[in-house]
């Protein structure tokens, strides 16, 4: 009677449910959100990946010249650029390939070409998609148009589009540019062995003995979360650069470069490989040990039999994380990297440095490519994590080891000494006159109004984009995770935009800011006016930083009583009315995280925004990118340290509102 | 809304429902009716469909065809919010932020009702589920049985016609359990509201339900009054799955005969072809101990007759406070042993001791012939 299949369902139509208000509502306002998403991902990303396989090409062949004589009457046979070339042996296959902005002078194929010459010339389109233009005016037609010698020089050809893959072939047999690849995945796998490995120890420590001011390290643990990732850089300048007090000590070594790059990096990404790993740490269960213990196992290899297989998920997850980020990171190796080419720098350069796009667009598409198998690989680990998590677990407590706990205190301290030691060696640089030469006390360096970068006003950008990033960004990802998590029914449409918002974690900043440029700059675009503003700052900022996230409120979501919407449906109460009185004050909390880790990143994030500011709109963290370009290290080093006690302000901020909120809205907590 | 029922038919009926999540079927050709007024249980073990039942019931998941009458009225595709319905979850599922009164009060609100009428109403409700006190706490200050009163006390605020139960009483201990069994039946049928319950639990079902729904594998077994499914179970596994019963292999003798192990012994009626391999079954405590005036606890000591005795061997014996339960062999079981449940007394005054051989009849009417499972 078991065996009832499927099939035996009788014929006919299904059931299909009657949507309710609610459901309506709910939809509605989800394809509203997937749209943003679109609108602000994944079209960019579409224009961008379109743009690396445009090429352009100078077609000789599809334009027709006619040559006067001396009396401007008489004209030569019809003939073609393409048949001028060949006879003049002029311009390589190479000289052909162009940009989109490219033109091409007509006169030199002409070697006796004189511009006060009687001469006359004829010029035509052979095909509807030839243009050329006579000075700024675009000619697209077929017909002849005559011009006297001194308007012909001023004749260029435009190239013609055509999609393939050229930009990539280009890029690949040009050594200077794919070497990048090759420094980049070295300096990220270097960066990610130490920091997982420094990392691991000091979570290690903090969790397995019985070290003092635990408390105290896990802050200074987390410290390089609320700079931008070029400041070590800056305080790597300070030490080891050309002037720096400890130059000595890399034997005429050079900071600039590798070196610098993977302390540097070792500096941003621990925080990040530290959470993670002592999350795993934590999870661990004490029974295990106990076990380890009554086997009368080595604490040796109790270390690798119980200690390392669970926390395994979380190493590799943070290897992963620490990878991703070295590898998209611009700020660092832009401020520290000298002659070292890495990806994330070559876009800015192709981009910003020489206007070429289509370039920019393919060494986007080479860096994703990593980051998305990073990112890939990092999800499925943390899938596993999940499973190891039993309720049944007990907390590992450490037992006082007296030896065991001093060197773990030392080793801790020493991390913590180069942690604080980068902040610290910037606040002292941006504090005095004029480093190394007279160290006495100054705030010059703060008046940014006199220094080219944005000044003050950059600041104050930044704390309005931090504000704005947090408060909208908040908004539309809870609301969002909500619809996800709490609709019924709708699957695909769920599924699709769960994929989206898991989509930007994997694309780098640099990619995210360049595919704005190519969507948004676009004249056709009616969304075109938001480039330039701080709008699509905030867009861009928000998109971003989506899947982290989104990740948190999902989880917080998730917490919650599935059958919440049920009840609410049951007593006829809107799903809203549930949302407001129920779901924000349960997840407050959650809420609160959200929206200072929006408010952090929008302070320090440099990549995705520096293709995107404007005059009006400089932010602090790309004023300390510009000053320390134009050399002004010291106010960079200001800066820097301004977005810094600002991001330590909103933390404090965030804690103390956390627990008055918390303290008024959560009374329900405590029994 | 229930006044809209036309007085004639059911309140609920259920018309060849059927629900597949993907490949698998849930629930096959399901049709019932529930009364109005009536409390009944849908009881099974986990996984049989019960609870989607509630749920198709309820529109939280649409089933894949079939119909749902709610009085009188087509709802098989009415979104929850527009039926007529209050529901409890075995996870209380009440507002950890709101306190008591507002959980309760949450219903009521947008709903035409002034201030004064929902505190009103509230303050009855907390009265009328035994805790008049208890409005400005929050839900985690109160034990798991008071918070599954307020959930119930929040479901029942609207006045809904159908209440719906999901194994309200899972989470609780055992003693919590029945106590707050006994005050669900007691509001249900001072408030005569219709109510289904789901449920594990048989002996909740059997204390609480008017009629008992036997599910398994996505199928009704059995609908009945709990005296029937447990008396005149129709299939092997309502047999089964209330109470205890000892199952016997057996050929099926005449209409009203069932042969064990070539010993041949009045049944219940059947309807098998004589020779036919069947199970012949009967509750540990439908076995009587012979001797004068013994009876079995909880048997129907009113059947005395001579046929159905065997001499058997007390194998061993496990005291359980109230009675013992004792193994019994007998050459026409061959290896497996027989369940009986004898009072305390009983025992005592027959001198039943392991290893002796004693008397007992397999009452009649209680020994009941089914197919053999797999056949």
């Amino acid at each position: 009677m078991s065996d009832v299949s499927i099939n035996d369902i009788p014929a006919g139509p299904r059931v299909k449910g009657k949507l309710s208000r609610d459901d309506l509502i709910m939809r509605g306002s989800m394809i509203v959100i997937a749209l943003y998403l679109l609108i602000t991902m994944v079209f960019p990303l579409y224009a961008m990946l379109s743009k690396s396989f445009s090429t352009y090409q100078f077609n000789l062949a599809a334009f027709e010249v006619q040559v006067s004589d001396e009396e401007g009457t008489n004209f030569s046979d019809p003939v073609t650029f393409a048949e001028l070339n060949e006879a003049g042996d002029i311009l390589k296959a190479r000289d052909l390939i162009a940009g989109s902005d490219g033109r091409l002078g007509v006169t030199q194929f002409f070697p006796d070409f004189s511009f006060r010459s009687p001469v006359k010339y004829r010029i035509r389109n052979l095909d509807e998609e030839g243009r050329f233009l006579v000075g700024s005016k675009l000619y697209d037609s077929t017909d002849w148009l005559e011009l006297d010698s001194n308007t012909f020089r001023r004749v260029q050809l435009r190239p013609t589009k055509d999609i393939g893959l050229g930009n990539f072939t280009t890029y690949f047999s040009t050594p200077a540019l794919s070497n990048s690849i090759k420094n980049s995945v070295m300096i990220a796998t270097i960066s990610t062995i130490i920091t997982v490995t420094l990392a691991f120890w000091f979570a290690y420590a903090l969790s397995r003995s019985c070290m003092r001011f635990k408390g105290l390290f896990r802050l200074i643990a987390m410290a390089p979360i609320l700079v931008p990732s070029l400041l070590p850089g800056i305080a790597l300048v300070y030490l080891f650069g050309n002037q720096g007090m400890l130059k000595e000590l890399l034997f005429g070594g050079t900071i600039y470069g590798p070196i610098g790059i993977v302390i540097g990096s070792v500096f941003f990404t621990f925080p990040h490989a530290f959470l993670i790993i002592s999350t795993a740490l934590a999870i661990s269960d004490a029974r295990l040990y106990e076990a380890a213990v009554s086997l009368k196992a080595t604490s040796w290899r109790t270390f690798w039999t119980v200690t390392i297989p669970g926390a395994r998920y979380g190493l590799v997850s943070a290897a992963f994380v620490v990878f991703n980020l070295v590898i998209t990171d611009f700020g660092l190796p832009k401020v520290i990297g000298g002659q070292f080419n890495v990806l994330a720098v070559d876009i800015y350069k192709q981009v910003i440095g020489q206007q070429n796009f289509e370039m920019g667009a393919v060494v986007s598409v080479v860096l994703v490519l990593p980051a998305i198998l990073a990112f890939a690989i990092d999800r499925f680990v943390q899938s596993k994590q999940v499973a190891l998590l039993s309720a049944r677990s007990v907390p590992y407590q450490p037992t006082p080891n007296k030896r065991m706990d001093w060197i773990m205190f030392g080793y801790a301290s020493l991390v913590g000494v180069f942690l604080i030691g980068m902040l610290a060696i910037c606040q002292f640089a941006a504090l005095v006159k004029f480093w190394p030469y007279d160290l006495s006390f100054s705030l010059n360096n703060f008046q940014f109004d006199k220094m080219d970068g944005g000044g003050w006003d950059a600041y104050f950008n930044s704390i309005k984009l931090g504000l704005l990033t947090a408060v909208i960004g908040t908004s539309i990802i809870f609301f969002g995770a909500y619809l996800v998590e709490k609709s019924n029914g709708f699957r695909v449409g769920r599924t699709i935009f769960q994929m989206f918002a898991m989509l930007p974690m994997a694309i780098p900043g640099m990619v995210l800011g360049l595919a704005y440029i190519f969507f948004f700059n676009n004249p056709d675009n009616p969304l075109n006016a938001i480039y330039g503003t701080m709008t699509i700052l905030v867009v861009c900022t928000v998109t971003h930083f989506y899947t982290v996230s989104h990740l948190t409120a999902t989880t917080a979501l998730q917490q919650m009583d599935r059958e919440f919407e049920s009840v609410s449906a049951s007593l006829k109460q809107p799903t809203l009315k549930l949302f407001s009185r129920v779901t924000v004050p349960v997840c407050l909390p959650a809420i609160l995280d959200i929206s200072i880790y929006l408010f952090v990143n929008a302070m320090t994030t440099v990549s995705a925004v520096v293709f995107l500011y404007s005059h009006d709109t400089a932010l602090a963290s790309i004023a300390v990118l510009n000053m320390d370009d134009a050399g002004d290290i010291a106010p960079a080093a200001a800066m820097g340290m301004m977005i810094f006690y600002t991001n330590a302000g909103a933390r404090i901020i965030h804690l103390i509102a956390s627990r008055g909120i918390v303290g008024r809205t959560q009374a329900w907590r405590s029994r | 809304m229930r006044d809209a029922a036309d007085g004639a038919g059911p309140y609920l009926r259920i018309e060849n429902l059927w629900k597949a999540f993907g490949k698998f079927v849930a629930l096959k050709d399901i049709s019932l009716d529930i009364e109005d007024g009536e409390f009944v249980c849908f009881l099974g073990p986990s996984g049989c469909g019960k609870t989607t039942l509630l749920r198709a019931i309820a529109g939280l998941d649409l089933q894949t065809k079939g119909s749902v009458y709610q009085g009188g009225q087509d709802v098989s595709n009415l979104p929850p919010s527009e039926r007529d319905f209050g529901i409890v979850f075995q996870s209380y599922a009440l507002f950890p932020n709101l306190t008591i009164e507002k959980n309760i009060a949450f219903g009521l609100e947008n709903t035409g009702r002034s201030k004064d009428e929902i505190n009103k109403r509230v303050a009855s409700l907390l009265e009328l589920v035994g805790l008049p006190d208890q409005g400005r706490k929050y839900p985690a200050q109160l034990s798991g049985g008071q918070q599954q009163r307020i959930a119930l006390a929040r479901a029942i605020a609207t006045n809904p016609g159908l209440l719906l139960l999901d194994e309200p009483l899972s989470a609780l201990d055992a003693k919590v359990r029945v106590h707050l069994r006994h005050e669900i039946k007691e509001l249900q049928r001072k408030l005569g509201v219709t109510t289904v319950m789901v449920t594990h639990d048989q002996e909740e079902a059997l204390v609480m339900a008017d009629r008992i729904v036997v599910m398994n594998h996505g199928v009704i077994e059995q609908v009945g009054s709990p005296t029937e499914i447990y008396r005149a179970p129709r299939t092997l596994f309502v047999a089964d799955f209330i109470g205890e019963m000892n199952q016997i292999p057996a050929q099926a003798g005449a209409a009203d005969e069932v042969v064990i192990g070539g010993v041949t012994m009045k049944s219940q009626p059947h309807e098998f072809p004589r020779g036919a391999q069947i199970v012949a079954t009967v509750r540990p405590n439908d076995i009587i101990p012979h001797g004068e005036g013994a009876r079995s606890p909880g048997g129907d000591d009113t059947i005395q007759t001579e046929e159905n005795v065997l001499e058997v061997l007390v194998d061993e014996m496990e005291f359980l406070g109230s009675f013992w339960r004792c193994r019994l062999k007998h050459d026409c079981f061959g290896e497996s042993e027989l369940i009986a449940d004898f009072s305390v007394n009983a025992v005592r005054r027959l001198e039943v001791t392991a290893g002796r051989m004693m008397t007992v009849e397999l009452a009649q009417s209680r020994l009941l012939a089914f197919d053999k499972p797999g056949a």
